[in-house]
């Protein structure tokens, strides 16, 4: 395996850089969503002062187990998000993600309290409702650049005539943007966690988390926040650096459509969530994937 | 070729004296030999024929003349006797299909022995190559810790029946037969042969299902017969097709044919245009065996049904035996299926592809809605099995990796996880899921080991999901794009109703008491051989396709180079190594450790400190009751066997009507003087 530079200081990048512009993210997110709102807001930098505080606090927990799980889910994150920078295979990407909010779920489960619980259901609902989507993405690049492997997509040796991988995957383009409303807790798709107070489930999966734990899970969500918008970068690749810095703009317009997203709807029962975002997976993602096949067959 | 016929008559020779050996103080130790010299003798075979070295090519013997012809007349006469004891059977219970069934495959077989058969020279009977060794060795290892189970499980189970008849003795028969017929089935290159262990696997599941001989046993297990009889209905008619059009009855012979056939027609010179459809309809006829074997859509009912056996039976069903006939035999036929693009299908490629994508898709749809963890394990089992034959129906180098590695994964695991269940139920009196939140505080050992054969079945970095990618990826890489999808839909399910039920097991409830100790020794050295596998394979997979898998596929794939073979790269199998590492060593180091102040629950009234009640609104005390999510209304298990009934039945319909008329088109045109 040879190991090139971009790939390493892609992996230090994000593991020094990531939480900080997750951090960021977050600030910004609920600076605009007040604005939105009506309000003034927060400084951009209040996530950081509230982890900083939560750092600070008693540490308590509700039973001797459920801190592990989290640890892991913080590790899992990060291996997760090192292995995307690092330009490793995107379906092994996409199944370590799903390995480290496994974590989070059963952290939730293992705490047996009612609120939790049921935040941990909901939570693997929507894990259900996302993930073929996730993967069909994966899929997608794979059939327009030959590779699964992150550092060759970038490259954008796969495609002929500097092309873009969204110039033939603007359905699963779109229906990755669906889904990532879920992967990012907005409404109306956020049942299992909402960042909004007045909710019928508490914190839902994180009712049970304080302290140092529950500030463990806010940094690892940073993290998680910056791969997934790693995603939407990878569309615009085509081993050019302006197109770099298009795939960026782009990854933080579509960072800004989520909060819109999230201050214009209100949330939506599980039905609708599950059918929603399968339907969407179909008639965009599914059907995009298709046409590329029978094209390149009638092509050849 | 004297290892061979040792290791097949071993089993057979141990399930011979158990019938005689009744008493409980000397069945113990005869299955424990008995099992233990199977189980080294399966190692010796794999390591004698060069399993590691690459060396067995392909293997093949003859054996004497005199006595294959005996073994013939032999095999010809159990067979007989069978089928008139099946018959026997089906008029006791009125079970016309049964009898109509065996009334018309066992008479067509000896008529075609005794006649066209008798004329067939077949060169070699018994046939190896790495990927038959492997299933001896799956076979002889996880099938005989099962065995071993059995011992102290069966125990149980009598003592649960509170005096009822002890049957034992036919229990501990039919599980060494079955084991021996196992033997029989993948190392057979007669097919003649291989059809007799087939119909003996058919049997002693029929007998193991209907142990218990209460109406619901009798009713499934004749459910079991009927559907594994129409396969080897199939089976027959595919061994007097090829017999009395190609001349010959062996497997290898059937494959080199195929192969050649398919070679030339990429090429787009078929020479012999009703070879190629004549070898097409006995593949297909052999897969269609296949799929009744192994409980794909429409046919999974029989394996539900199965349920009602004894738990080591479902273990032995579901992880090493029956089934894994059914997708070794598809598996082994994989070089002559396949879809080449649009134009050219073939049709018992399509058909297998298709048969195992939908099962996979509505199997694990099904598995769901369900909280007997048994049934959960039965839908995951066949959803898996499905993958595999989808895999296979593929028919590329990476499609055949990716089901080889899915049987070896699944069989440890699926074992691991049955017997699990079996010795839960036995001390909390329940298998349902539902019963099983605070497991953790009851049973911890065995909580840990059901944890760890769920995440075995279907997280990253184990075992499952690696050959879930593998299979994600040949499917893409052949064109395969709407197993594709399906299999993209069945995984996110597969993750939904494995994650609500590992949810259920870590959950840590107030006062649990731990009753622990009550658990069988032979259970805790099984469950704990069994773990052992499991972490030993995933942490050496990559060895082992490098230097088992990747030998068989070049073999029956020629041409193929190394990198080619697998479906994943060896950097991506090593990442899954040491992912693997971390996942093992992280909670030794850090479950259970802390130090902060331990506090009550938030239950939204106030928690009477407990963590079981809390103080409800009319200041009465009200104990919490969580129960997991089933969404019956969206993945109804009926509707989704209805789906899959119809689907299923549509596209045998399609295929085989497809090379019926191909094949009367033929013969048309060769009536009316035609030449190709």
């Amino acid at each position: 395996m040879t190991v090139s530079l971009y790939a390493v200081i892609g992996l230090v990048a994000y593991l020094i850089a990531g939480p900080f512009v997750g951090c960021l993210l977050a600030g910004v997110d609920r600076r605009i969503t007040a604005r939105m709102q009506g309000r003034f807001g927060p400084p951009i930098l209040q996530p950081f002062y509230d982890v900083r505080k939560l750092m600070e606090k008693e540490p308590v927990t509700v039973n001797s187990g459920q801190d592990f799980y989290i640890l892991c889910f913080f590790i899992f994150v990060i291996i997760t998000g090192g292995m995307f920078f690092f330009g490793c295979n995107l379906l092994l990407v996409i199944f370590a993600l799903t390995t480290a909010n496994l974590f989070l779920v059963v952290g939730a489960y293992s705490s047996n309290s009612p609120y939790s619980q049921i935040g941990a259901e909901r939570e693997l609902l929507q894990m259900m409702a996302y993930e073929p989507m996730v993967l069909l993405t994966a899929v997608g690049l794979y059939m327009t650049t030959g590779s699964f492997n992150i550092g060759d997509i970038v490259s954008g040796v796969g495609l002929a005539g500097g092309a873009i991988p969204l110039k033939y995957l603007i359905g699963i383009f779109a229906g990755y943007l669906f889904i990532l409303t879920i992967k990012f807790r907005k409404s109306p798709f956020d049942l299992s966690l909402s960042h909004h107070a007045h909710q019928e489930l508490v914190k839902g999966v994180t009712t049970e988390f304080s302290g140092r734990t529950l500030a463990l899970i806010e940094v690892a969500h940073w993290y998680e926040n910056v791969f997934l918008l790693g995603f939407i970068f990878l569309f615009f690749q085509n081993g050019t650096w302006y197109m770099a810095l298009v795939g960026v703009a782009a990854a933080l317009a579509c960072y800004f459509l989520e909060v819109f997203i999230d201050n214009a709807f209100a949330r939506m029962k599980w039905q609708f969530t599950l059918k929603a975002s399968w339907l969407v997976t179909i008639t965009f993602g599914a059907a995009n994937l298709i046409l590329l096949y029978y094209i390149k067959i009638l092509i050849i | 070729m004297e290892t061979i016929i040792v290791l097949i008559l071993i089993p057979l020779v141990i399930a011979l004296a158990l019938l005689f050996v009744r008493r409980d103080v000397a069945r113990g130790p005869v299955v424990f030999i008995g099992a233990a010299a199977t189980a080294a003798l399966s190692v010796v075979l794999a390591i004698q024929q060069g399993i590691w070295s690459g060396a067995t090519a392909n293997m093949l013997w003859a054996g004497a003349t005199e006595s294959s012809e005996i073994a013939g007349y032999v095999m010809m006469g159990i067979e007989a006797a069978l089928a008139v004891a099946i018959f026997i059977l089906g008029v006791k219970y009125k079970k016309a299909l049964a009898c109509i069934l065996v009334a018309v495959q066992c008479p067509l077989l000896i008529w075609f022995e005794l006649t066209k058969g008798h004329e067939i020279e077949v060169k070699n009977n018994i046939g190896i190559d790495q990927f038959s060794l492997i299933m001896v060795l799956i076979i002889g290892i996880i099938g005989t810790l099962i065995c071993v189970y059995a011992v102290a499980y069966m125990k149980d189970f009598q003592h649960h029946l509170e005096g009822g008849p002890d049957r034992r003795w036919w229990f501990f028969f039919l599980l060494f037969i079955f084991l021996s017929a196992m033997f029989g089935i993948v190392l057979s290159n007669n097919l003649i042969y291989m059809y007799f262990f087939w119909e003996i696997t058919t049997l002693c599941s029929f007998f193991l299902i209907g142990y218990t001989k209460t109406d619901e046993a009798v009713r499934n297990s004749f459910r079991a017969l009927i559907m594994n009889l129409l396969g080897g209905l199939a089976f027959v008619l595919a061994i007097v097709l090829l017999g009395t059009t190609m001349d010959t009855l062996e497997i290898d012979r059937l494959i080199q044919m195929g192969v050649e056939t398919k070679a030339q027609l990429q090429a787009g010179m078929l020479q012999d245009p009703s070879q190629y459809y004549v070898i097409n309809a006995v593949v297909m006829l052999l897969c269609f065996a296949g799929i009744t074997k192994a409980a794909q859509m429409p046919f999974n009912s029989w394996l539900l049904g199965a349920m009602v056996a004894p738990t080591p039976t479902s273990a032995l069903l579901h992880s090493s035996t029956m089934v894994k006939a059914g997708v070794f035999l598809i598996v082994k036929l994989s070089p002559l299926l396949g879809v080449q693009g649009i134009l050219s299908i073939n049709e018992p490629g399509f058909m297998v592809m298709m048969v195992g994508g939908i099962t996979f898709l509505l199997a694990s749809f099904a598995a769901v809605t369900q909280s007997n963890a048994k049934r959960v394990l039965a839908y995951s089992t066949i959803a898996n099995l499905g993958l595999i034959v989808a895999c296979a129906g593929i028919g590329t180098a990476e499609g055949v990796w990716a089901a080889t590695m899915l049987i070896i994964f699944h069989a440890v695991t699926k074992s691991l996880l049955f017997l699990s269940v079996g010795t839960a139920e036995h001390n909390i009196g329940s298998r349902d899921i539902e019963d099983m939140d605070g497991l953790f505080g009851r049973l911890p050992r065995l909580a840990v080991f059901m944890i760890i054969g769920i995440a075995g079945m279907f997280l990253a970095p184990f075992g499952m999901l690696v050959s879930k990618w593998a299979a994600l990826q040949s499917f893409v890489d052949a064109g395969g794009i709407w197993v594709v999808l399906m299999i993209v839909f069945g995984s996110a399910v597969t993750l939904f109703y494995w994650g609500k039920w590992l949810g259920k097991l870590t959950a840590i409830v107030a006062n649990r008491q731990n009753i622990q100790d009550k658990v069988h020794g032979e259970e805790w050295f099984v469950l704990t051989g069994h773990i052992v596998l499991v972490i030993l394979i995933s942490l050496s997979f990559p060895l082992f396709s490098g230097n088992v898998i990747v030998p068989f596929i070049k073999n029956v794939f020629a041409g193929m180079s190394d990198a080619a073979a697998t479906a994943l790269s060896s950097s991506e199998m090593v990442i899954m190594v040491v992912l693997v590492c971390v996942i093992l060593v992280l909670p030794l180091l850090f479950y259970g450790r802390t130090r902060k102040r331990i506090v009550p629950l938030y239950m939204g009234g106030a928690n009477e400190g407990d963590n079981l009640t809390f103080r409800g609104a009319m200041e009465k005390d009200v104990p919490v009751s969580l129960r997991n999510w089933y969404m019956e209304g969206v993945f109804g298990e009926k509707l989704m066997n209805r789906i899959g009934l119809i689907s299923t039945c549509i596209i045998f319909a399609l295929s085989f009507s497809f090379v019926a008329f191909i094949a009367l088109n033929m013969f048309r045109y060769f009536q009316e003087g035609g030449a190709v």
